[in-house]
């Protein structure tokens, strides 16, 4: 159907004819020639038809966009003015759900608890991802340990944290080989408020370390080896080579990582639920996400579940131009190097 | 330069190159470099065995924890050998629950939603990289710029769209729009076309075929590694996905492996955990043996898709 139409429709410059060819001047010459032959006319109703194909083939992706991700959205930044919660008329409340949020002790909270995780677990599980990812590159039979890095990659996150759950028991092996060490009490993670967050913050480092290892391993493969060896002709150590080579050239992919994995943290949602029982003892591990999940579903509050959405998406927007503005600062690509 | 080229190789193939310029910068040095060279590479090694024990042992753990018997955690939750070796908690764990169930609504669901997204998103790739089209450049930037809205941003009015489609407790809600939206695919897949000689597709155009049929018998069997990579992130992605089958779906037939379990905590709390351990490792097991079998174009793809085919 599609196919025939598409091949009665689609002739760019010469009839598909071979017959026809012969008939052209130059024949062996490229199609630029071809096009002049064929006249100016012909290839003007052919693009017409190629733009219509364009549509044709963005239009599942845009028609989807359109419906699952722009129309919700939309609706979000709507509702997050409104008062409603799905039985009632919408009533229009102006920006009194943002004032009552920003009033809201467990949203702050959420923020503030949000913002910890990020700050905690990017720059610890980039750092960390980074000196594996370098101790990998060195060796020449390293699939075993990408394997072991990654496995956590592959698991869902609500195993992950019900493994963990496990782990973090006070009466569990973790707090009483650190009981024995330490010869302090153990310590009840879970339900420690002031470990709690630090519980999460350790099991999304765990579970992300090995995509990032990846992701970083590929990157050092990408640097060219002759910039490697012309700074080891000039006598570069190991660690100069880190330094002065590999770190600045490894530069934008970390950034970009950075991006990725502050924006995921701000999304926190699944090790929250599952592994601290909802959002930990005292509210101790409500991320926003959370925070919007409780709004919403738990006590179907729409427009105040709306209008933390919209504090979550003004966070994410502010925190990537900061990033973007230290982009300058750290970032080098292997141009400038050269 | 292909498709496959995007890919750097991790596991298996050497650098070549790099191992020449390695080897032939070690010829001249002398002995005492190369022990140290030696034992530098074992100071890694030990390195990275104690960081894989780390990375392992949540993993050991659950496994051994779900052959114990409830007497035996009871007593000593500290032991750390089975004694005596149970499998009554796989049998508990897999009568409580459909697990099985579970295991075909994942699959299903996955399947679909891959191969919805690789046809969609190749579609479009291939139409915002060659199609010059009125608006394809506005687009574009409107399919990156959706990249930045968290998607939970949009929960509760997804939630209340699919509550007027009818879609709530249905496996609909999951698999059509995961078909139809995908802006990063569909930036990878832009990238993959990009990386495909021009006069590969030329050729066909020229000698009449039409956009259709050049994508279909000419593009899309050339972006077979891209499409490999894609259907690996895409699957991993759905099958993990969590907070969305949570708020979607209901009944426990409809659930998926992530949610079963989640629900499993709730029933069961932590009173047996060897049962929750066993249940756990259901869920974890085949994905991990998958994962395995598979690791090497499931490593390539994820650091494709990290350095997002630059």
């Amino acid at each position: 159907m599609a196919i025939t139409t598409g091949g009665a429709t689609g002739t760019p410059v010469a009839p598909p004819a071979p017959a026809t060819q012969p008939a052209a001047p130059a024949t062996a010459e490229s199609g630029a020639s071809r096009r002049g032959a064929t006249g100016p006319r012909r290839e003007a109703a052919w693009r017409r038809r190629d733009r219509r194909w364009g549509y044709v083939f963005v239009a599942p992706q845009l028609v989807g966009m359109a419906v699952f991700v722009l129309l919700p959205f939309a609706a979000s930044l709507v509702l997050a003015f409104a008062s409603w919660n799905g039985l009632t008329a919408l009533e229009w409340v102006g920006f009194d759900n943002f004032a009552a949020q920003l009033q809201d002790e467990l949203l702050l909270k959420s923020i503030v608890n949000t913002l910890l995780i990020a700050l905690i677990t990017v720059p610890v599980g980039l750092g960390l991802a980074v000196v594996v990812a370098v101790a990998l590159e060195r060796l020449r039979t390293r699939t075993l340990y990408l394997i072991l890095f990654f496995a956590p990659v592959v698991t869902s996150t609500v195993a992950v944290a019900m493994i963990w759950q496990q782990l973090f028991r006070a009466d569990g092996v973790l707090s009483t080989a650190i009981a024995s060490v330490f010869g302090v009490a153990p310590p009840d993670w879970l339900n420690d408020p002031s470990l709690a967050l630090l519980a999460v913050c350790i099991v999304s480092i765990w579970s992300s370390l090995g995509l990032n290892v990846i992701i970083f391993l590929a990157g050092l493969q990408n640097i060219s080896p002759s910039v490697i060896e012309a700074a080891r002709i000039d006598g570069a150590g190991a660690w100069r080579l880190f330094r002065s080579i590999r770190l600045p050239l490894l530069s934008p992919i970390v950034f970009f990582s950075s991006i990725v994995a502050f924006i995921s943290s701000l999304q926190t949602f699944d090790t929250v639920f599952v592994l601290t029982a909802n959002a930990g003892p005292d509210n101790a591990t409500r991320t926003i996400v959370y925070h919007i999940y409780d709004l919403g579903f738990g006590r179907f509050e729409f427009g105040p579940s709306s209008a933390a959405s919209v504090i979550l998406l003004l966070l994410t927007l502010v925190i990537t131009a900061i990033q973007f503005g230290a982009q300058k600062k750290f970032v080098h690509y292997e141009d400038d190097a050269a | 330069m292909t498709a496959a080229d995007l890919i750097p190789p991790l596991v298996g193939e050497p650098d070549v190159e790099r191992v020449d310029a390695e080897r032939a910068g070690r010829v001249g040095r002398p002995g005492r470099d190369r022990t140290r060279r030696s034992l530098g590479r074992i100071l890694i090694h030990a390195a990275l065995a104690v960081a894989g024990f780390a990375m392992v042992f949540p993993f050991v753990w659950m496994l051994l924890t779900s052959f114990k018997t409830l007497p035996q955690l009871l007593q000593d939750p500290l032991s750390f050998w089975p004694d005596p070796w149970t499998l009554d908690k796989y049998v508990d764990a897999w009568n409580a629950v459909p697990f099985g169930q579970a295991y075909l609504n994942s699959i299903y669901i996955c399947v679909l939603a891959v191969v919805g997204t690789l046809l969609t998103a190749s579609m479009a790739g291939y139409a915002f990289a060659r199609i010059r089209f009125r608006g394809s450049r506005v687009l574009f930037i409107v399919f990156l710029a959706t990249q930045m809205i968290p998607k939970q941003v949009t929960l509760i009015p997804f939630y209340l769209l699919m509550a007027k489609f009818g879609w709530v407790d249905s496996h609909l809600s999951l698999i059509v729009p995961a078909m139809l939206v995908n802006p990063f695919a569909v930036f990878l897949m832009r990238q993959f076309v990009l990386s495909l000689p021009k006069e590969l597709e030329e050729a066909a155009l020229v000698d009449g075929a039409g956009r259709w049929r050049t994508f279909w018998t000419i593009i899309l069997p050339n972006l077979k590694p891209g499409l490999g990579a894609l259907g690996i992130i895409v699957a991993l992605d759905v099958w993990n996905s969590f907070l969305f089958p949570l708020v979607l779906l209901n009944s426990p037939d409809l659930f998926t492996v992530p949610l079963l379990l989640a629900s499993f905590r709730g029933q069961f709390g932590s009173v047996d955990y060897g049962l929750v351990m066993a249940a756990s490792a259901l869920a974890t097991i085949p994905m991990l043996v998958a994962f395995v079998i598979g690791q090497r174009r499931i490593l390539n793809s994820m650091a494709a898709s990290g350095l997002g085919g630059r």
